[in-house]
């Protein structure tokens, strides 16, 4: 059929045109008849109970509707905001699990923390009857930091949580890497910290609820990337209303990068006050409001050490980590520092032992959870600076060291120590194409004339694997998931042969409404632009766990391809019948059934039509209509890898670091749309690269005040900080998912960090220089350069 | 965002008596600065008097060796007057390098002189070329101008309408922005005049100031090597998650250098 664009073309985006021509639809442009709207009051301190709230000032105001609190929560017995994970701790025990009202209740425990919600006619009402109402709070000293966190005599968050430690988390055999470390020739140790990041989605969040007291229906517009994660989580556990009840729509939304994967408490309080005051409710964040509400990222101090052989060769890996929560276990929360990152620490090396050790600690800070990575880009940032300071060490070329232990493309499936089984990759054969790709050979001549205008230049790799596709349900579920992770299409053929796609996953800047077509289109032989997807509405898609960790095409688009097979099967009944021959000798390809050997053919459009006009049909065996649905829930997770390269100059005299030049080769499987894989690694590579250089939520140790809370503040990465890059892939296939894909959501933001920072260690490697914190600040580094032991010449 | 009355008179006259008459009332050029603050709830001011039309506020013009700038002369103005351009062209690329596009077609030389935010461009330049500032009611000498941290000589309801820059024989601005907010995280004018140097300092300290023994050093030799081992005290410096005070030092004789170093290209 004409216009089939499948797998492997790059048509231009679908949804852009909505997009650029301004007619999105997100959820601050849903309006309700007499809708009210609603303001939060945060908490302004970071640690402090709350001795007292009056809200009778604010309801005496014009127009207020509703002032709800803590109170009004806990006497509807509202639940608190569950946490979809539950680790165990070494000793076997469960995490402590303090609870998590969607309401303050006697205590605030981070800036931001949700105490009342004020509903008025207007927006402007609202605020006023917001500073109207009178909170008494004793403040109490708040801590922020995870080491000063777990100190004896430190601030305690809970009453039932000792030394604020949630968890006491391991991984691996520590054992093994005890007698490994004895019989070292070399031990490299790292002491580092991965930076706090605030995702910072262009859009903020959003939320409009509606309740119909006729029919006892809810209805939750809100900035969602797993719309049915929220309304099962909400109605079950948060709200307890029925499941069938509650409708959650998630339209356009304005990237998410995981800030929207959680559950939040505003979804419920909103929800739950449009029933209170009988109209619907809206709220939208404004950008200050994001930064002390949205979960944030990262925020590890970490050890680490690498025993090696006289060779070079990796002999065991020990990493002690501190990972912060914030004031609360979010959604994923604890599942991020421990699941998504110790089995990470293996990375692309033969490294035989691997013990990992993981504190995960609460503090008065935002909570922390998923952001783009999540995990990975941690553990992956300690192996690679770890290879790196040990290559120094030992006089070894990175290189090469890289070289002595990576993992070869023959001993796949490789079985790491720490749970993963690694399917496919060829992280030698990225290496080489990047250095090639980078030309690297002419690094020497680069650095030299870097050196005559009184620069520093440095070359930073990073030869990393990722986990995603998230994720296999029982392995998952062992690891204390306590959700499926499974995903679900449904391809709904009209009787015209045009299509409507309905999946699980959810669209918000990755391009899947074109991705998705341009699968339907390869498998059914359907036009491109005949077929839509349709995502984000729990009331028109059957189920779906969402979009996170890369798992959209993974896991979505694998529930896809097989609704779409399940189409062909039946289309081949039914063209059998048509054709009058035997079912076994119908072949389908490009959108026709024949009979084999034979020119006797029907179109998919034929076939589409007879199903739902079934007066020539074998309705004694076959229902009507041309309607398939699948669910897929993966075997093993996929493992996208590579190699970064990344060049920059440091300008010793003020400290600046300059991105010249960026090299990426990826492993992300089969590309289905190289162009959309393009945008995905830019992002992701931008992502990681703010990590590296720019970006950093900083929190005052004493009152617990987020310092970098505006973008004057918190430094985003922008267009004039970044070079062109060069993004290649080299691609082994998936040997599990369908059509071989691997997934390429968050490959970008893993690879770089770790490429940028050993750049601007190698630049400044001359001057005894062996690690740099992120974000490698101008001010950060002109302080490296003063203390780092200058070699005295001879005066 | 609380209600507040909105002005927009033709003639300075107007415009005082609205200023003295209202309460609370507030003059309001690019909005740059006000509106955010009136929109976070910071500011609730009873009335704004835009002065937007009030033709004696606009202009670009040199005459007598003085460019005169109208208060309401927007950065994108400044930056692409092809008379600053020729004349003064450290003021050109200073305005040219004032935050993002958005707020360089908004925001305005008197805004940004009468808010005198310790890391504006502006307030060095104007210090450093020993401008005068005229307002509706007197003509104030830079020196005596800038009071520190958002603080000026201002008084109540006195309005900025031009300022007077002598042009100078040679001058530089270097800048170090933020890397978040793109104000100056150190910024650095220096001008040449009639053998007199001035050496005028932003965005190191709570206010702009001028460094005595760089402009004494550069009167003697004006190249960026005759400063460069003159060091600032870090000891009144501004100190943020963004750059310490040492670092602040420090980059004050960097940019200082560098400020000398583009000065040299206009000779
Ligand atoms: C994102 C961003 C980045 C910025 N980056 C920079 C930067 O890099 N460098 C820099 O220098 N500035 C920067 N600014 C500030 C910008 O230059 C503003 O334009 C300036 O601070 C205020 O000018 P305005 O015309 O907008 O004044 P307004 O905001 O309208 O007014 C500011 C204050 O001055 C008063 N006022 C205004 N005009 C007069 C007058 N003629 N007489 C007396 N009082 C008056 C007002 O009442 C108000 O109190 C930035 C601003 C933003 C928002």
């Amino acid at each position: 059929m004409s216009n089939v664009i499948g797998i492997g073309a790059a048509p231009r985006r679908k949804e852009d045109f909505r997009f650029l021509t301004g007619r999105g639809n997100y959820v601050a442009d849903v309006k309700r008849a007499d809708m009210t709207f609603g303001v939060f009051i945060r908490s302004p301190h970071g640690h402090a109970v709350i001795r007292g709230i009056d809200k009778a000032p604010a309801l005496a105001l014009p127009g207020v509707q509703a002032v709800l609190t803590g109170d009004d929560v806990a006497a509807d017995g509202l639940g608190s905001l569950p946490c979809g994970w539950g680790i165990h701790g070494a000793d076997g025990l469960p995490m402590k699990e303090p609870p998590f009202p969607m309401l303050a209740q006697g205590k605030v425990r981070f800036v931001g923390d949700m105490i009342a919600f004020v509903v008025a006619d207007t927006l402007e009402q609202a605020r006023a009857a917001a500073e109207a109402v009178v909170i008494d709070y004793a403040v109490l000293p708040a801590v922020v930091g995870v080491l000063e966190a777990v100190r004896p005599g430190a601030p305690q968050l809970f009453d039932d949580v000792p030394n604020n430690l949630c968890c006491d988390w391991e991984l691996g055999d520590k054992a093994a890497v005890a007698t490994a470390f004895k019989r070292a020739a070399h031990v490299a140790r790292l002491s580092l910290v991965n930076n706090r990041l605030i995702g910072n989605p262009m859009e903020p969040r959003a939320a409009i609820a509606e309740y119909n007291g006729g029919t006892g229906h809810y209805t939750l517009w809100t900035t969602s990337q797993f719309p049915h994660v929220v309304r099962f989580l909400m109605s079950a556990l948060v709200l307890k209303i029925p499941e069938q009840k509650m409708r959650v729509v998630a339209p356009d939304v304005g990237g998410g990068f995981g800030v929207k994967q959680f559950h939040y408490g505003e979804e419920a309080v909103i929800t739950w006050a449009a029933r209170q005051v009988g109209r619907p409710v809206k709220w939208v964040a404004d950008r200050s409001e994001g930064f002390v509400s949205d979960r944030h990222g990262r925020d590890h101090v970490t050890e680490a050490e690498l025993a090696l052989d006289q060779n070079g060769k990796f002999l065991a890996l020990k990493v002690v980590t501190f990972a912060n929560m914030g004031g609360y276990l979010s959604t994923f929360g604890p599942n991020i520092p421990t699941n998504l990152y110790g089995p990470l620490l293996s990375g692309v090396y033969m490294t035989p032992a691997i013990y990992c050790n993981v504190k995960v600690v609460f503090t008065n800070t935002v909570p922390v959870d998923a952001y783009r990575g999540a995990g990975r880009p941690e553990a992956t940032f300690v192996v690679e600076r770890l290879v790196d300071v040990a290559a120094a060490e030992m006089g070894i070329d990175r290189v090469e060291l890289r070289r002595r232990n990576i993992i070869p493309k023959e001993s796949y499936p490789y079985q790491t120590p720490v749970l993963v089984e690694y399917d496919s990759g060829d992280p030698m054969g990225c290496l080489e194409d990047a250095l090639a790709s980078a030309n690297v050979a002419g690094f020497a001549g680069r650095k030299a004339k870097s050196e005559r205008d009184g620069k520093f230049r440095g070359l930073g790799f990073s030869t990393y694997v990722e986990a995603c596709g998230l994720a296999p349900s029982r392995f998952a579920g062992r690891l204390g998931a306590r959700g499926g992770l499974y995903e679900s299409a449904t391809v709904r053929v009209h009787p015209t042969g045009q299509v409507t796609v309905l999946i699980g996953t959810h669209n918000h800047g990755q391009g899947h409404e074109t991705t998705f077509a341009q699968i339907v289109s390869e498998k059914l032989g359907v036009a491109f632009e005949n077929v839509d997807i349709v995502f984000g509405d729990t009331d028109r898609v059957q189920f779906g766990m969402g979009t996170y960790g890369s798992r959209s095409l993974v896991v979505g688009g694998a529930a896809l391809a097989k609704a779409s097979d399940k189409v062909v099967v039946k289309g081949k009944k039914i063209a059998a019948h048509l054709l009058e021959a035997g079912e076994q000798d119908i072949q389908f390809k490009a959108g026709v059934f024949s009979v084999a050997g034979t020119d006797r053919i029907k179109t998919f459009q034929e076939i589409a039509g007879a199903a739902y006009v079934p007066h020539d049909y074998p309705l004694e065996v076959l229902e009507p209509g041309l309607e398939e649905q699948a669910y897929y829930d993966p075997v093993n997770f996929t493992y996208p890898g590579g190699c970064h390269i990344a060049e920059v100059e440091v300008d010793p005299e003020t400290g600046t670091v300059t991105l010249e030049k960026y090299t990426a080769v990826d492993d992300v499987g089969t590309v289905i749309n190289p162009m959309i894989v393009e945008g995905q690694l830019h992002g992701g590579i931008v992502q990681g690269i703010g990590q590296a250089l720019y970006e950093n939520a900083v929190y005052d140790d004493i009152s617990g005040q987020l310092l970098s809370g505006s973008f004057m503040d918190y430094t985003m990465p922008r267009a004039d900080h970044l070079p062109n890059m060069t993004i290649k892939t080299h691609s082994t296939l998936c040997t599990h998912t369908p059509m071989g894909v691997k997934g390429c959501g968050e490959v970008g933001t893993i690879g770089s960090p770790a490429a940028v920072i050993n750049a601007v260690v190698d630049a400044l490697s001359h001057l005894g220089v062996q690690h740099v914190d992120m974000p490698a600040t101008p001010n950060r580094i002109w302080r490296v350069i003063q203390n780092a032991a200058m070699p005295r010449a001879a005066e | 965002m609380r209600s507040f009355a909105f002005h927009r008179p033709n003639t300075l006259y107007e415009m005082s008596a609205l200023l003295g008459g209202v309460i609370d009332s507030v003059p309001l050029a690019g909005g740059m600065t006000l509106l955010p603050t009136i929109k976070q709830r910071l500011a609730a001011p009873a009335a704004l008097v835009d002065l937007s039309k009030i033709p004696q506020m606009f202009g670009i013009a040199v005459t007598d060796g003085v460019l005169t700038i109208g208060a309401m002369t927007r950065h994108v103005d400044v930056a692409e007057s092809a008379e600053i351009r020729s004349k003064v062209p450290l003021l050109a690329s200073l305005a040219a390098g004032i935050g993002d596009p958005a707020v360089r077609n908004r925001g305005t030389i008197g805004g940004s002189v009468a808010n005198n935010d310790p890391s504006a461009d502006y307030p060095a330049a104007v210090l450093a070329l020993d401008a005068t500032i005229v307002t509706d009611r007197r003509e104030i000498a830079a020196d005596a101008f800038f009071k520190g941290l958002f603080a000026t000589a201002l008084e109540p309801e006195e309005i900025i309408t031009a300022v007077r820059f002598p042009v100078p024989s040679a001058g530089g601005y270097a800048k170090f922005k933020s890397p978040a907010s793109r104000y100056a995280l150190v910024g650095v004018c220096v001008a040449q005049k009639a053998g007199k140097i001035r050496v005028a300092v932003t965005g190191a300290g709570p206010g702009v100031f001028r460094i005595g023994a760089m402009e004494a050093a550069l009167e003697s030799s004006f190249t960026p090597d005759a400063i460069a081992v003159i060091k600032v005290s870090s000891e009144n410096l501004s100190s943020d998650i963004h750059a310490d005070a040492e670092y602040r030092a420090h980059l004050v004789t960097v940019m200082a250098k560098k400020a000398v170093m583009a000065a040299l290209q206009t000779l």
